[in-house]
């Protein structure tokens, strides 16, 4: 196999006296979509931080693209091509979707030789992309503070992908969507693994990590409890070790299945 | 959890009126109207639109505006400036410090003004965005330091608080007049012989007009007015000041420099706060240490009628300006009309309270805020 495109190494990070994170590894190569599994506070939101800038790893080493990286914050991150979408969006309610959908990224036209942020150009790109996922907008002036939950998670990816990533990491972006976009992002991140960008999925819900995940890590408490290859495990499995191999086995008999 | 669809069946068609009413700046647009209405019914008669009564309020609010464009922005970004007032009181003396006491060109003294003021601004940027403490703390320890050595300095050196002699001491200099002369004199001096303005039929100022030019106060005000609004509505900037007032940590998420933006903004509040110092010392040709006091607060209620939100992330300078002018026209009107001038509160709380009623009502329209 070819080099992954990030290398994350025996990453620690510690808040104070709490160990978030105590060495987890994991690789991304181009094209794979690499699910992140496991139980609440278990670390997978401050993993991914530290990947895409916002936090510094306590310790541990980053290698992007073969060379050690050292990113200061998020704008480093993403101008090497690492686009996040965090669980807690990173959507301003009281701004439209298109000032959010460019946010960090303004286009620029000049008159004059000045530099005017281009509305035409963001209006229209975003009601485009904004149809492509199945919402349709009053008008790109919308503020986000009035799309559902589950909109407001979909423009963040439609974002995310439209400006071209080698890296795109998800936080948990179905777990406020209901049907149609769920499969709706579930089609996006198999569109955007085929376009040969890696693609870093948080989910608790092994289904849908199953119905797209090339491989499979599992943290619990802040260590890696395993990576799987798609194939290699069954959906049971993953669900075990995402219980730390306890606790749910007992309670399987009564729920009949159906966690 | 909703569903998109292909029609737009749940989205009802928004009269184009309505859509052109839903703006920030609705409350600080019926405030004006309102405002201007009252007056003309009530005060018509009391000089208050003669030539000299036009230019007494417009002079006023244009104050007021100077320094509202800078809280504005500096608002929607977040934050707030509560040394505004003793920052005013602080640029003046500096300036009559170094043009007269230490007898400094005048062009030199005005620009090391601008350059400690604007220092200060980045002071309390930097210590509110280091700190993470409310800028509301910050700036009210600003308040009382600068205001303290804008009377301890002049008193030390000169054993006054109220130093004199800046408009002779600033004649002849090429950057003064930017802030302290008149333009358009030969337009208002033929208005004046055309008889479309007063003269003056006594005294040894006969047959020239009573208004003889625009202050460049105003200018400052609608230049800062329209650099404000461009900045704000047409820039990357300006999405980076909403965004960072918005959510400071999604913002900084996607690569919004938010700390940068706030001390700039803190910086640009200080700019205001020495353009409006610069020009109130060439006009009253003299710089007293308990100048500016409560200009701060003037200052947040002018953005706050305008339609910004206390908390930050939305707002609109066009708004901020109208609040300005609102509050102008206000104070002098009342004076104008004879109105025991302790009312002038009364009046300011009650259009103070209507407003912020108004906008609310209307941001919660435009943001679906709940
Ligand atoms: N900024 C912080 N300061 C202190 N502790 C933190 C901070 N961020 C996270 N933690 C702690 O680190 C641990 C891991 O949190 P994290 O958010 O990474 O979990 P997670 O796996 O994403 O959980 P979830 O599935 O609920 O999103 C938790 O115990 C949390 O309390
Ligand atoms: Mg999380």
């Amino acid at each position: 196999m070819s080099e992954p495109i990030i290398r994350m190494k025996d990453i620690e990070k510690h808040f104070g006296s709490v160990i978030a994170l105590a060495g987890v590894s994991v690789d991304v190569f181009a094209g794979e979509c690499h699910c992140l599994l496991g139980d609440n506070g278990a670390g997978k939101s401050t993993f991914i931080k530290t990947m895409s800038g916002v936090h510094k790893p306590t310790k541990g080493e980053i290698i992007f693209e073969g060379k050690p990286l050292d990113f200061a914050d998020p704008r480093d991150a993403i101008a090497a091509g690492i686009a996040t979408v965090h669980q807690h969006l990173a959507m301003i309610p009281l701004m439209s979707v298109s000032r959010n959908f460019f946010m960090g990224n303004e286009p620029i036209k000049k008159v004059a030789g000045l530099r005017f942020f281009d509305h035409d150009y963001a209006n229209r790109v975003t009601m485009e992309e904004m149809k492509k996922m199945g919402i349709n907008l009053r008008g790109p002036d919308q503020a986000v503070g009035t799309l559902s939950g589950g909109e407001r998670q979909t423009v963040a990816i439609a974002r995310a992908v439209h400006f071209g990533a080698k890296v795109l990491i998800l936080d948990e972006p179905t777990s406020a969507l209901g049907v149609r976009q769920t499969s709706n992002v579930l089609a996006t991140v198999d569109k955007v693994r085929k376009a040969g960008i890696g693609v870093v999925f948080i989910t608790h819900n092994v289904r849908h990590a199953m119905a797209v995940g090339d491989r499979f890590t599992v943290l619990n408490r802040g260590q890696t409890l395993g990576t799987a290859t798609r194939g290699e495990i069954t959906p049971e499995e993953l669900q075990d070790m995402m219980a730390g191999g306890q606790e749910l086995a007992t309670l399987e008999g009564s729920l009949g299945g159906t966690v | 959890m909703s569903d998109a669809t292909q029609t737009d069946e749940r989205i009802k068609d928004i009269s184009r009126l309505r859509k052109t009413l839903i703006r920030p700046e609705l409350g600080g647009i019926v405030g004006t109207i309102a405002v201007f209405t009252f007056f003309l019914l009530f005060a018509f008669d009391s000089g208050m639109f003669n030539a000299q009564g036009v230019m007494n309020w417009t002079v006023v609010s244009a104050q007021f505006v100077i320094i509202a464009v800078g809280a504005c922005l500096l608002m929607i970004s977040g934050e707030f400036d509560l040394s505004v007032g003793s920052m005013i009181g602080f640029a003046g003396m500096m300036i009559a410090i170094f043009g007269v006491t230490l007898d400094w060109p005048m062009w030199s003294a005005i620009l090391i003004t601008f350059a400690i003021c604007i220092a200060f601004g980045a002071l309390n940027g930097y210590i509110v965005v280091r700190t993470g403490l409310p800028s509301f703390i910050v700036t009210l320890a600003t308040l009382f330091i600068l205001r303290g050595f804008t009377i301890f300095i002049p008193q030390t050196l000169e054993r006054k608080t109220i130093i004199g002699g800046i408009r002779e001491a600033a004649e002849g200099d090429w950057l003064a007049p930017v802030f302290g002369s008149k333009i358009f004199g030969g337009l208002f001096q033929w208005l004046g012989d055309m008889g479309v303005i007063g003269t003056f039929t006594r005294g040894n100022r006969t047959g020239e007009p009573v208004v003889d030019g625009i202050p460049m106060l105003i200018i400052w005000a609608l230049l800062l007015v329209a650099f404000g609004h461009i900045l704000l509505t047409r820039t990357r900037f300006g999405n980076w000041i909403f965004a960072s007032g918005g959510d400071a940590d999604a913002a900084r998420n996607s690569g919004v420099p938010v700390n940068k933006v706030k001390i700039l903004m803190f910086m640009f509040t200080a700019f205001c706060a020495t353009v409006f110092a610069t020009c109130q010392v060439m006009e009253f040709g003299s710089a007293g240490a308990d100048r500016g006091l409560l200009k701060e607060f003037e200052a947040i209620i002018a953005v706050v009628i305008g339609g910004a939100l206390l908390t930050g992330g939305y707002g609109s300078v066009i708004g901020a300006a109208l609040g300005a002018l609102i509050f102008g026209v206000v104070q002098q009107g009342l004076f104008f009309a004879g109105v025991e001038s302790s009312l002038f509160r009364v009046f300011l709380g009650v259009i103070l309270l209507f407003a912020v009623i108004l906008n609310t009502y209307i941001r919660r329209i435009i943001t679906g805020e709940r």
